[in-house]
């Protein structure tokens, strides 16, 4: 029988770090302590919290960004759903004190709006999920233009915004940060605890097996993607809070960074594979990578040639990828 | 006769693409105020061939199942190059081209090399390599600028004969030369073996890196031409990561109205060239209609959202669920 | 059915480890030109790895290949190929999105100015298409809108327009309808007229007897026996594939009380597409029903309609006398239906190979390990405990990759995971295939369990004993359609053939005629 004492907590989360995330953490430390070289106040707390509260933008989307790729798909439309939760929301803040109110759940809620599209599309229509949620991208900057006049948006956030991204509540921490600590707790808890969560993991390794023991597959891909237009509009709402109002392109610059964090963290981009743990290494990681290339004063074209050979050395170093599954 | 309807059948999805292309741009031109004159084609056609060109690149890495997504940066980074290398006399304004073709070949290779042998998928690999090809055209080109041979830069901007628009004869040529000949070649075929199955195409001895590393190439070759072509019409170089990333999903949009499988092995570069036309007289339509022009990127959109939509109708068709999953 | 005084292939002495399993053991194997040779023996006997090295797909340790009088050694499927030695596999090789003339000459292709010369192409496959008598397939069809019949025609042909001198087909016709399996007899026939050596790997014993012109039977990495088809019995053969004699054990049947009043489940009129034509069946709680019949005559598709996987299904399915139209294995597997499928291929529809054993086991019941949609993990543990005694699954560690385990044990996680949820009706598609023989009778043990506890199971086997030795009921089928039910002591191996054969009507009746 195979019955063993059942092992600690603490064990089994150390038996579940794999490789990659390892590695991921292991080159934060390196960088910090390289860039200490540098400058002492690489390992400042003041330097570390403020990276902190910048990579919890990028950590808030790049968590609805691995629950799609977990699943097996990709969500293209992270741009301007990030748009949308920060026009959205500002817009709110105009409309009187209900609005005022409201501004944070009906920013996010239009974010869970066009996710809801892009999971119909993939889960109901079988499309490819690279083409419907560009397709979806298009539509909602489509909308913003017409909502901003093609303008910049001149909405300003509502305090609330601005508190839950630029204050400091709780012990002189970020509430950046701890928003992205509670959303991160959620996500954690979501895929380990939870029947969406094995279901997830499950359709990612092999929708076909998950299919045929019963899973409702259509059911949890249509969530996974509401959860990921919530949650990137969400983070164009913290980005508005943080700059006060909202911005053409705002979410441009968080596409490519939220998929780079979520397979530096040792997920697959095949699905089924990856922790979330990970993907806060990997946030991490693209944060403090930005940080230091911009503090060192190196040349936008120098960060993007580092950027994208750290990328690629990093999964290089992780192992071969991709084979026959 | 049968054999006719075989050959309809294989090309269908390149066929519709082409026919909405020529409905929509009948409507276009039909409608425009200035009427269907030649200048009209020309402007749209040069706008028109720059995506098409890019798309056509996609098309290679597409049909093996894969997708580049650093096609828009090496469209960029030639765009830069050309603006340096590609001036002078005819002599080193030939050379210059030579070195911007193989600069396209060189960013292909890499693509293909990290793929292949480092065994990585392309999605990552693509994004992480279009930053550095991004990176390199802005060591080029800080600042737009730069210059370009003129008399090049006319004639294949310009007109044949005082009508036909040189960019669609160039463009032609590029099919004919290019996507044609591989298209027929065992090399080309075995792209599409790769992408319908793999497995089968390696069981059946089929190369299949030697396939892949091709298609990478050829992408990176035909995206350096959109980017030569870039620079014959702005007459400078400009490193605009907006305008690489644009072009980057355009072709996929642009290889999917085209019938081009995202699955890959099937369609045709041809159909992707269609789809690029149409997604751009799509755009041009609101203008014509004297709509708001703000109101452009919303009809785009809802365009591309339907025509995707539509396209998988298809799948309604099917019989027994289990076919849907891979 | 002549042979050339010299054979055309020898191996001698020839053997392969992979690791410590010893795959073939000094084997011999002697083929004459222009002769059917049939190679028997059971899963692990030997026979793929016997391929595998005749068709240059791996390199064996000791021994010699003698082809043509002359030692050789082929260092690549294409080596074999060129030397004219060519094989046929089961997993189709063919390339969906591309044409038949394409797919025939795909890996070398006739060229002209660098590309490929179509009508070169076309003529090469109109001429193996001919050779296969497959002349009614278009050369441009592409290969997706074929059939799967067709598509093993036109693998055939691919493998014709190499010009053999050997063809190996392993378990070629598993794909083919019972009309389509006699037209391939007609032209392997043909092609051996013509002084071909075939050989033919199958499990088939009625297959068998009709084509083979030799027999060879293989156990344990070796040769065991060479005879000329016929001379010995169907049990002789059973006896020296299994190297011990022939018996089978099976639990006892217990019939049900002739007053388990309604069946549990029903099915009226059942028809799909082609595939299924006006099925009508029953099974009573404790009752467990066979499927059988010939490979592909609509089994499989069956059960898949009965779980709700395949749309446009008409007639009637009730369960417990209620109407139930499940439309996806969601909706079966509810408790209001309680239907539970075993798939067909555990690696790809049954496991998630690299997620754990707990997680696969708990996978189609996570409703009782949780609640509200978070799931209880101490309650996991002890349910997964209990299962993994119920079914003496052996493995290091429940929290193991459920990959790294046997295909016995892979095959009871799958059982195992729909026991979890207690189930009324239970489907199995083929579920000993590939699985050791302790293993095997775990399981037929194990259905009769489930059977004495109330559940009533539908089974599709390709194996004549488990047929016998299990079902209380058989229904074999044929293009889709039950032609004949027989029940307790009528089913017998004969009367199993008999009626899968008669219908598909050979050319001449071998197996008829030694009844």
């Amino acid at each position: 029988m195979s019955q063993q004492a059942h092992p600690t907590r603490l064990s089994a989360a150390f038996r579940r770090v794999d490789p990659p995330v390892a590695i991921a953490f292991g080159c934060i430390v390196a960088m910090l302590l390289l860039g200490s070289l540098y400058s002492r106040s690489f390992l400042s707390p003041e330097y570390l919290l403020q990276q902190l509260k910048v990579a919890s933008f990028l950590g808030v989307i790049a968590t609805g960004m691995m629950i799609v790729i977990l699943l097996g798909q990709i969500d293209l439309s992270v741009p301007w759903v990030v748009a949308v939760g920060g026009m959205m929301s500002t817009a709110a803040t105009g409309w009187g004190p209900v609005g005022q109110t409201m501004a944070i759940p009906f920013g996010i809620a239009c974010g869970v709006v066009l996710g809801l599209v892009n999971g119909v599309g993939v889960a109901y229509l079988r499309i490819p999920s690279m083409i419907i949620t560009l397709a979806v991208n298009a539509v909602a900057q489509g909308l913003m233009v017409v909502h901003t006049g093609g303008f910049s948006p001149q909405d300003s956030s509502s305090p609330a915004m601005r508190t839950l991204a630029t204050g400091d509540l709780l012990l002189g921490l970020p509430n950046a940060l701890l928003v992205w600590a509670a959303v991160g707790a959620g996500a954690i808890f979501l895929l380990n605890r939870t029947t969406f969560g094995r279901a997830v993991y499950g359709i990612g390794n092999r929708e076909r097996a998950a299919y045929l023991s019963g899973i409702d597959t259509q059911r949890t891909v249509l969530i996974a993607f509401a959860l990921a237009g919530g949650l990137s509009a969400f983070g164009g709402v913290l980005l508005a809070g943080y700059a006060s109002k909202a911005a053409q392109g705002m979410g441009e610059a968080y596409l490519l960074p939220a998929i780079a964090a979520v397979v530096l963290g040792g997920a697959s981009i095949l699905g089924g594979r990856g922790s979330y743990l990970g993907t806060i290494a990997g946030v991490i990681l693209i944060t403090l990578l930005q940080s230091i290339l911009s503090v060192v004063q190196m040349p936008e074209a120098g960060r993007q040639i580092i950027y994208g050979v750290v990328i690629i050395a990093m999964l290089l170093l992780y192992g071969r990828e991709g084979r026959a599954r | 006769m049968s054999d006719w309807r075989y050959k309809l059948s294989e090309n269908r999805a390149t066929l519709l693409a082409f026919v909405f292309f020529i409905v929509m741009f009948g409507i276009y031109s039909s409608n425009h105020p200035a009427g269907f004159n030649a200048n009209v084609v020309q402007t749209a056609a040069n706008k028109g061939v720059l995506l098409a060109l890019v798309a056509m690149a996609q098309t290679f890495v597409v049909v093996t199942a894969g997708i580049d997504l650093s096609v828009g940066m090496v469209f960029v980074l030639a765009n830069c190059l050309a603006s340096w290398i590609v001036v002078g006399s005819p002599a080193t304004a030939a050379l210059g081209v030579i070195g911007v073709l193989a600069c396209g070949l060189i960013c292909g290779a890499i693509n293909g090399m990290i793929v292949i042998y480092g065994r990585l998928q392309p999605i990552v690999t693509t994004i992480a390599s279009g930053a550095v090809f991004f990176g390199i055209a802005l060591l080029l080109r800080p600042v737009p600028g730069g210059d370009v041979y003129g008399p090049l830069a006319d004639a294949l901007t310009g007109r044949l004969f005082g009508a036909i628009p040189a960019s669609l004869v160039a463009l032609l040529a590029v099919i004919v030369v290019v996507w044609i000949p591989y298209r027929r070649s065992a090399i080309g075929r075995a792209a599409y073996a790769v992408g319908s199955s793999e497995p089968a195409a390696f069981m059946s001895g089929v190369p299949v890196q030697g396939a892949k590393f091709c298609a990478y190439l050829l992408s990176g070759l035909i995206a350096s031409v959109a980017g030569l072509f870039l620079t014959f019409v702005t007459y400078s170089g400009e490193a605009s990561s907006a305008n690489g990333g644009s072009y980057t999903l355009f072709s996929i949009a642009a290889v999917v109205l085209g019938g081009v499988s995202l699955f890959g092995g099937s369609g045709s570069a041809i159909g992707a060239v269609f789809g690029a036309l149409m997604f751009r007289t799509i755009g041009d339509l609101l203008f014509v209609f004297n709509l708001d022009p703000l109101w452009q990127p919303l009809f785009q959109g809802v365009v591309l959202l339907a025509a995707v939509c539509v396209g998988s109708a298809r799948l309604f068709q099917v019989r027994n669920r289990l076919e849907l999953f891979g | 059915m002549q042979s050339s005084a010299q054979p055309l292939l020898r191996m001698e002495g020839v053997s392969k480890r992979y690791g410590g399993v010893r795959a073939l053991e000094k084997a011999d194997l002697v083929v004459n030109a222009g002769q059917i040779h049939a190679i028997l023996g059971e899963n692990g006997a030997g026979k793929s790895t016997l391929i595998k090295v005749l068709s240059g797909v791996v390199a064996p340790d000791a021994g010699r290949i003698m082809y043509d009088g002359a030692e050789v050694t082929f260092a690549s499927p294409a080596a074999a190929n060129r030397a004219g030695i060519v094989c046929i596999f089961q997993e189709l090789s063919l390339i969906p999105d591309l044409s038949v003339a394409d797919n025939i000459s795909i890996s070398n292709p006739p060229r002209r100015l660098g590309m490929i010369d179509r009508s070169a192409q076309r003529r090469i496959a109109e001429e193996a298409m001919a050779r296969a008598g497959a002349q009614d397939i278009h050369p441009l069809a592409l290969v997706k809108d074929l059939p799967l019949s067709r598509r093993q025609m036109v693998e055939i042909a691919k493998a014709l327009a190499r010009n053999p001198r050997v063809l190996i087909l392993d378990e070629a016709t598993s794909a083919l309808t019972a009309a389509d399996v006699a037209k391939v007899f007609v032209v392997l026939k043909r092609l051996r007229d013509e002084g071909l050596s075939l050989l033919y790997i199958s499990h088939r014993m009625h297959e068998i007897a009709e084509l083979a012109d030799r027999c060879t039977v293989f156990r344990n990495g070796s040769n065991v026996a060479t005879y000329a088809a016929g001379t010995k019995s169907d049990n002789e053969v059973v006896e020296m594939m299994i190297g011990r004699e022939y018996s089978h054990v099976f639990p006892p049947k217990i019939k049900a009380p002739a007053d388990a009043a309604l069946p549990l489940l029903e099915v009226r009129n059942l028809s799909w597409t082609d595939r299924l034509r006006d099925i009508s069946f029953s099974a009573r709680a404790g009752e467990v029903v066979g499927l059988g019949g010939l490979d592909g005559q609509g089994q499989r598709e069956l059960l898949l309609a009965l779980f709700g996987v395949l749309r446009g299904v008409r007639g009637e399915i009730r369960v417990g006398g209620a109407n139930v139209a499940p439309a996806s294995p969601h909706a079966a597997k509810d408790k209001t239906i309680g239907m539970a499928l075993i798939p067909e291929d555990r690696k790809t529809e049954g496991l998630m190979l690299p997620m754990s054993v707990r997680e696969n086991l708990s996978f189609a019941a996570l409703g009782r390990v949780s609640s509200g949609g978070i799931i209880d993990h101490d309650k996991e543990r002890g349910l997964i405990g209990e299962m993994i005694d119920l079914l003496a699954i052996r493995t290091a560690s429940i929290d193991g990759p459920v990959g790294a385990l046997s295909g016995g044990n892979q095959q009871k996680v799958v059982i195992a995971k729909w026991l979890m949820t207690e189930p009324r009706i239970i489907l199995l598609n083929d579920p000993t295939r590939g699985i050791d023989v302790g293993t095997k009778q775990e399981i037929y043990q194990l259905l009769r369990r489930l059977a004495d506890s109330g559940a009533a199971i539908v089974f599709y086997t390709t194996d004549y004993d488990e047929l016998i030795g299990c079902c209380d009921k058989a229904l074999v089928l044929y293009d889709g359609a039950i032609k004949r039910v027989l029940e307790g002591s009528e089913i017998t191996e004969r009367a199993l053939i008999a009626s899968a054969l008669n219908i598909a009507a050979a050319p001449y009746d071998a197996a008829a005629a030694r009844q």
